[in-house]
């Protein structure tokens, strides 16, 4: 027996659908709401500039962690964007389904999967530990998250070299283009739309990610001098001041993530509004 | 339009670039009267943070190239990490044990700072007054008084108005050198009542009790829960309006804790310092002196060979400087300056320490 | 070509060539480091394997004292915190993907997929962070404490509430796993034949009955898939548990309740390392160890799964 009849169903289940959906997406909204409104009184020119202090004083700074945030991303970017991309080219072009094929598709997205505080406690075990004799660097923090922007580039750049029709790659074998620069200049060329939303979302993901800095660059509350040394970053400052009682330390973590929030949520827009919807199917 | 992305992210890359560029632009020339420049890492005590980050930032304003960190632990993390070479030096409230001794015989330690314990509480409408014996502390962490207005509270605050609200005990969820000086006082005050033990461990207490990480966490803790009392050190509560008790100490008086009764609890100590430095100084005998008060301890270690000359000339002229220059700032912080006996106790240590064999050179600055 | 005779194609065959192996190098080099992390992994958790046998998994309490370290409380406090998040995902994913495929106007299908998506790339440690100084407040006034008064002699919603609990890593947890499910139920909704979904319009179906009989039956693979994904994720979560879970082997061996403090895995890891030492930091990477098996299984089954639905074997 029918509760409701089916016109009604259909109106409920709408209803019911789109509260869900603004229930869901308001805590989003709250979120980049508090963090303006409580975040942006903290931002002064003092803020930017002065190196980070003792967590009850209103003048301290987060200068260095901003750099070391910029500093880490970027030699992570170096070693993980071409090795994420030349894995990607690999999985598009050159492997046919063969069970190596598969072994490295496999690892792959294994790598998506690890949780970042292993990766960081990996880098930890191989780089702090062994090879600079437990002495905090920041290459141990980059190398850990160069680790997670493989997998990420990797999917993206497989993902938009697949989507170019064929026509392309036959009209080069036609003109006697060799594969590799068929491959590199021609689809590639082709897909790097979507290889380069795939590298700026790596970018943002690794941009907030937290543990594996802890054990591997800990902290500085100076400007860095070197990348073999212990450095600040954003997202290590929020953590630190986070469970301190001053409200000095809580409004810095506020303005510090408010700029972690424009940085990553400016990145995704960007690429979601602008690049992405040229080079997605099915949009 | 993705020319027009690329060349946005190209342009921030080199404003980045020129930020650093910028900001890494060192405005002091040397002399030879300058540190030489380094890098340091240290941390643990969140007992001694307030003042150990306040000397880290003014040595650095002193000696633009000298950067030394202390990251805000706890006693046990900075051990740790002294142990396994991560930090350079550690802040303990703890002095090194005989059996830490014996394990890692090459540590050695000098006492920076002091200060005071408070029992701090939240407790809507009284925010002074509050008067415990560590007998009914003790009790309260075991979980056998419950109750704000359990007889034995209201006896020792006739005039307060207690409320019928459940007591919620915080402890130290880190291995911590406040739990130390804290377990430490209960065991030598409060006449057997205390049977759970001493030391840095949170296994101590009873696991239905709630934790904060950090004397910071604790009071966070503290402060957003009512009716809850929790052991945190002095500055944290002074300067965040936490409420803290009155404490009986041996002579039986309350007494509020405030720089001038710490630092007659650290005078009446110093002798007993002075002889052996492991020496607890909590509970002494004395009037207007506070029972749950301690020295604490920079670890390092004694030869500093493993480390570049410059960090071991920066470290050991840093340590110089915070007991023999920088004593002044810690009255601001609640922070008592240390006694001469106790200074001259440091600098003798601090002489002591070498690299590969030979002395380190202490600066006049720094110098006592 | 075997006939040709020009030099440049034998050229073009080494370039060809290195250019391969160059790209086989860089794979090789990815799945070697994806092995590297189990190795030096298993590496420094040696002396703890031997050391606590099964006790790791079964013991309940951790106490570096007396050299005892069983991590249960804690295995258990990532897999309910993330399974609950995860079943309290599903139908809201569901709802929100039916949603957009069903019922939302074209020109709002982009905003509404950037909003979810950017759900999904907020940092953990500003949801941490937020959830700590914002949502804790809020839901202890609000949630925790009238639930105590009223239901407390159920004893999973007994007191005391404090804030950090259980409850508040279940709630941002399930907030960051939405984000998860509702794209791949959306990829995998709009693949339904359209032909199947005209047919049922013909017959005068609503959206929600053609939905109902029709898509989801063919996307619950791919759901389900999704589902596995976003608890692999919430297993793993670090950074947005630590901040609010109260840090404690409270739960649930102590008290059942969600509204105490207890742990997961990986903020057990993160506040216990830095004091670690010896067996203690052995334990912790054998724990360490234990999550990456645990997360990656659970990786793998939904690949594996997403791999044949989108090849099109969607049974």
């Amino acid at each position: 027996m029918r509760l409701l009849s089916r016109k009604h169903t259909e109106i409920l289940v709408k209803i019911l659908c789109i509260v869900v959906t603004i229930v869901v997406i308001s805590p989003l909204l709250w979120i980049i709401g508090k963090v303006i409104y409580t975040g942006l009184p903290a931002w002064n020119w003092n803020f930017f500039t002065t190196i980070i202090g003792p967590p009850e004083s209103s003048t301290s700074g987060i200068g260095p962690a901003i750099e070391g945030t910029f500093i880490m991303n970027g030699i992570a970017c170096l070693f993980g964007i071409p090795l994420g991309i030349f894995t990607g080219i690999y999985l598009a072009e050159y492997a046919h389904d063969s069970i190596f094929a598969s072994v490295i598709r496999t690892a792959v997205e294994s790598m998506a999967g690890v949780p970042s505080l292993i990766m960081g406690l990996f880098a930890a075990a191989l780089i702090v530990e062994n090879l600079n004799r437990n002495q905090p660097t920041a290459l141990a923090g980059s190398f850990a998250l160069g680790l997670m922007i493989i997998p990420l580039v990797a999917r993206a750049t497989e993902e938009s070299m697949r989507v170019v029709s064929n026509d392309i790659r036959e009209a080069a074998i036609a003109l006697g283009i060799p594969k590799w620069r068929r491959t590199l200049q021609i689809v590639v060329g082709i897909a790097s739309g979507g290889i380069i939303s795939g590298a700026l979302l790596a970018f943002a993901r690794i941009s907030g990610e937290t543990a594996p800095l802890l054990f591997t660059a800990y902290f500085n509350d100076f400007w860095p001098t070197g990348v073999n040394q212990a450095m600040a970053s954003l997202q290590v400052y929020i953590y630190n001041n986070a469970l301190q009682p001053y409200s000095a330390a809580i409004a810095n973590a506020w303005g510090a993530a408010l700029l972690l929030i424009l940085i990553v949520l400016g990145i995704n827009i960007i690429v979601r509004i602008f690049i992405r919807p040229k080079y997605q199917e099915g949009f | 339009m993705l020319y027009i992305i690329i060349a946005v992210v190209v342009v921030i890359i080199v404003a980045v670039a020129a930020y650093v560029v910028i900001n890494n632009h060192s405005t002091t020339p040397p002399t030879n009267n300058t540190l030489p420049a380094a890098t340091l890492l240290g941390g643990g005590s969140s007992f001694a943070a307030p003042i150990m980050q306040t000397w880290t930032s003014d040595f650095y304003f002193a000696n633009n190239q000298v950067q030394i960190t202390y990251e805000s632990l706890s006693s046990g993390k900075g051990q740790a990490a002294l142990e396994n070479n991560t930090f350079q030096f550690a802040g303990s409230d703890p002095p090194i044990s005989v059996a830490q001794a014996q394990a890692y015989p090459n540590i050695t330690q000098v006492i920076e700072t002091c200060g005071g314990v408070t029992l701090s509480y939240n407790l809507p409408g009284i925010h002074s007054g509050l008067n415990l014996t560590a007998q009914v502390i003790a009790e309260i962490f075991q979980l056998n008084i419950t109750k704000w207005n359990d007889p034995q509270i209201e006896a020792l605050n006739p005039g307060l108005n207690l409320p019928d609200q459940t007591i919620a005990p915080i402890h130290r969820s880190d291995s911590s050198g406040t739990t130390n000086i804290f377990t430490n006082y209960l065991n030598d005050a409060s006449n057997g009542t205390w049977v759970l033990g001493v030391g840095t461990s949170p296994s101590i207490f009873p696991t239905s009790e709630a934790s904060g990480s950090g004397n910071g966490g604790v009071a966070t803790l503290v402060n957003e829960t009512t009716y809850s009392i929790g052991y945190i050190e002095f500055f944290y509560v002074a300067s965040t309006g936490i409420s803290y008790a009155n404490i009986q100490n041996q002579a039986g008086e309350f007494v509020t804790p405030s720089l001038a009764t710490i630092d007659a609890a650290v005078v009446a100590g110093a002798p007993l310092v002075q002889q052996n430095i492991s020496t607890l100084i909590v509970n002494l005998p004395g009037s207007g002196v506070y029972p749950i008060s301690s020295f604490t301890y920079v670890w390092l270690y004694k030869d500093l060979g493993y480390l570049s000359n410059g960090q071991a000339t920066d470290l050991v002229n840093f340590l110089s400087w915070c007991v023999n220059k920088a004593q002044g700032d810690g009255p601001a912080l609640y922070y008592p300056e240390l006694p001469s006996s106790i200074v001259t106790l440091d600098n003798n240590i601090l002489g002591n320490i070498t690299y590969n064999g030979a002395a380190i050179k202490i600066y006049p600055a720094n110098a006592p | 070509m075997t006939t040709t005779t020009r030099k440049t194609s034998h050229f073009f065959n080494l370039q060809d060539t290195l250019f391969k192996y160059f790209l086989i190098a860089c794979s090789v080099l990815v799945v070697a480091l994806l092995i590297a992390i189990f190795y030096f992994l298993y590496q420094d958790a040696l002396p703890a394997i031997s050391y606590n046998g099964w006790n790791i998994l079964t013991g309940m309490t951790w106490n570096t004292n007396l050299g005892v370290f069983g991590a249960l409380p804690v295995i258990l406090g990532t897999l309910a915190t993330g399974g609950i998040a995860t079943l309290i995902a599903i139908p809201l994913s569901l709802a929100i993907a039916i949603f957009y495929t069903e019922y939302t106007p074209h020109r709002f299908r982009l905003p509404l997929r950037v909003f979810i998506d950017l759900l999904a790339a907020v940092p953990s440690i500003v949801y941490g962070f937020w959830a700590l100084q914002v949502l804790l407040p809020i839901a202890k006034i609000n949630v925790m404490l009238p639930l105590v008064t009223y239901l407390g002699f159920i004893p999973i919603f007994s007191g005391p509430a404090e804030g950090a609990s259980i409850f508040l890593a279940i709630i941002i947890l399930t907030i960051m796993v939405i984000p998860i499910i509702t794209a791949i139920s959306i990829e995998i909704l709009a693949k339904t034949p359209i032909a199947l979904k005209e047919g049922m319009t013909s017959l005068g179906a609503t959206k929600w009955e053609t939905v109902r009989h029709v898509g989801l039956p063919f996307a619950r693979l791919g759901i389900f898939a999704g589902v596995i994904l976003g608890l692999g994720r919430a297993l793993g979560e670090t950074m947005a548990v630590t901040l609010i879970i109260g840090n404690t082997f409270n739960w649930p061996f102590h008290s059942v309740s969600l509204f105490s403090t207890g742990d997961t895995v990986t903020s057990w890891i993160t506040n216990e390392f830095p004091e670690a030492v010896g067996l203690d930091a052995a334990s912790l990477f054998e724990l360490a160890l234990i999550l990456l098996i645990i997360t990656l299984a659970v990786n793998l089954i939904a690949r594996t799964i997403i791999n044949r639905v989108s090849k099109g074997r969607f049974s």
